[in-house]
């Protein structure tokens, strides 16, 4: 289960996240895209946390919505209108609930990456945000049917997203600017794929908190 | 009229081709929506929504884009729109797009004829 101060405090630590590792993402950003995810997200969520203040009497369905509308008119890049998608996409599965159940927070990282590839037209493989994002959703999907906590279900999907940034070294990009590379894209580890590891690292310190 | 919208990572970009294509068409509806709100390199949702609005009219609209995010910028900008079925990205060189779109919605051409013009553009030899 997730509750409205929960999700508050993922937005918040993914944003802390994304200003730790600015440099890192758009290091490897810099090896084979145009080097400014890092710049881009920090800077997407840099404008997210001003607006946290105002987020306290909103909904969990107002809250994502909010974090997706500013990702994409502040991040610039790629990233804005991946993220944007998925973080709107979530928002709307959360209609009407006060809290997020076990199942809730499936759909709504269900419905985030169901986003993503609409809007990047993708799929696994092509290494994207999808290389990490789908192996974690999928681990998170199976512990949680086995009967597991939140923590472990997260412990696990955040296993299975960094198992999937290391997978992108060793596969050759056909999707955005890496692309243009070809072959020359192996060896690489995929900026978009490592920041979406970080989101599911910040949703499992949230769990991880709260005991779940 | 058909009305233009170029989006660029590069506000200068976005102007400066806008100002060509005027040079060739002053008459034409063309919105400029280049770059982030505080002049940064990149491409704002927002911006080009707001870009879509100020040429929107029944003829139809026309979107010209450079490259990466500036394609799933302009679809996102679109579907914010109700009733954006005349409401066009097309797949164009920005500058030369910009310049024949311009002329072409200037003298009054249908949307279907302003897109059929813009995709030419790709094959436009300049010598």
């Amino acid at each position: 289960m997730a509750t409205k101060a929960e999700v508050l405090d993922f937005v918040r630590i993914y944003g802390d996240k994304m200003a730790e590792h600015r440099q890192e993402l758009t290091d490897l950003d810099q090896a084979i895209g145009d080097g400014d995810h890092g710049i881009n997200m920090n800077r997407g969520f840099k404008a997210v946390d001003e607006k946290l203040p105002t987020f306290a009497d909103k909904t969990i369905e107002e809250i994502l919505k909010a974090v997706g509308m500013t990702l994409v008119s502040k991040v610039g890049g790629a990233s804005g209108p991946l993220y944007g998608t998925a973080f709107l996409r979530a928002g709307a599965s959360a209609k009407g609930k006060e809290a997020l159940s076990d199942q809730d927070v499936i759909l709504a990282f269900d419905e985030g990456v169901g986003g993503i590839q609409y809007r990047g037209k993708a799929v696994k493989g092509e290494k994207t945000i999808l290389d990490s994002m789908i192996p974690a959703i999928d681990a998170m999907k199976r512990s949680i049917s086995e009967g597991k906590s939140m923590t472990v279900a997260l412990e696990e999907a955040e296993k299975a997203a960094w198992a999937g940034v290391e997978y992108t070294k060793t596969i050759i990009a056909t999707k955005g600017r890496a692309s243009y590379l070809g072959e020359r894209s192996i060896g690489h580890q995929d900026p978009g794929a490592t920041s979406m590891a970080y989101l599911f690292q910040a949703a499992r310190e949230v769990a991880q908190k709260s005991g779940k | 009229m058909v009305g233009i919208v170029i989006v660029s990572h590069s506000q200068k970009i976005a102007e400066g081709a806008r100002e060509l294509a005027l040079q060739m068409a002053p008459s034409a509806k063309i919105a400029s929506a280049g770059g982030m709100k505080n002049g940064d390199i990149g491409t704002d949702v927002k911006k080009i929504f707001a870009g879509i609005k100020e040429v929107k009219c029944d003829e139809g609209v026309v979107i010209l884009v450079d490259l990466g995010s500036a394609v799933m910028s302009s679809e996102m900008a679109i579907e914010m729109i109700p009733e954006n079925e005349n409401i066009i990205l097309v797949d164009s060189p920005l500058v030369e797009g910009a310049i024949f779109g311009a002329v072409e919605a200037s003298i009054g051409s249908p949307l279907t004829k302003v897109v059929e013009v813009l995709k030419g553009a790709k094959n436009y030899k300049k010598f």
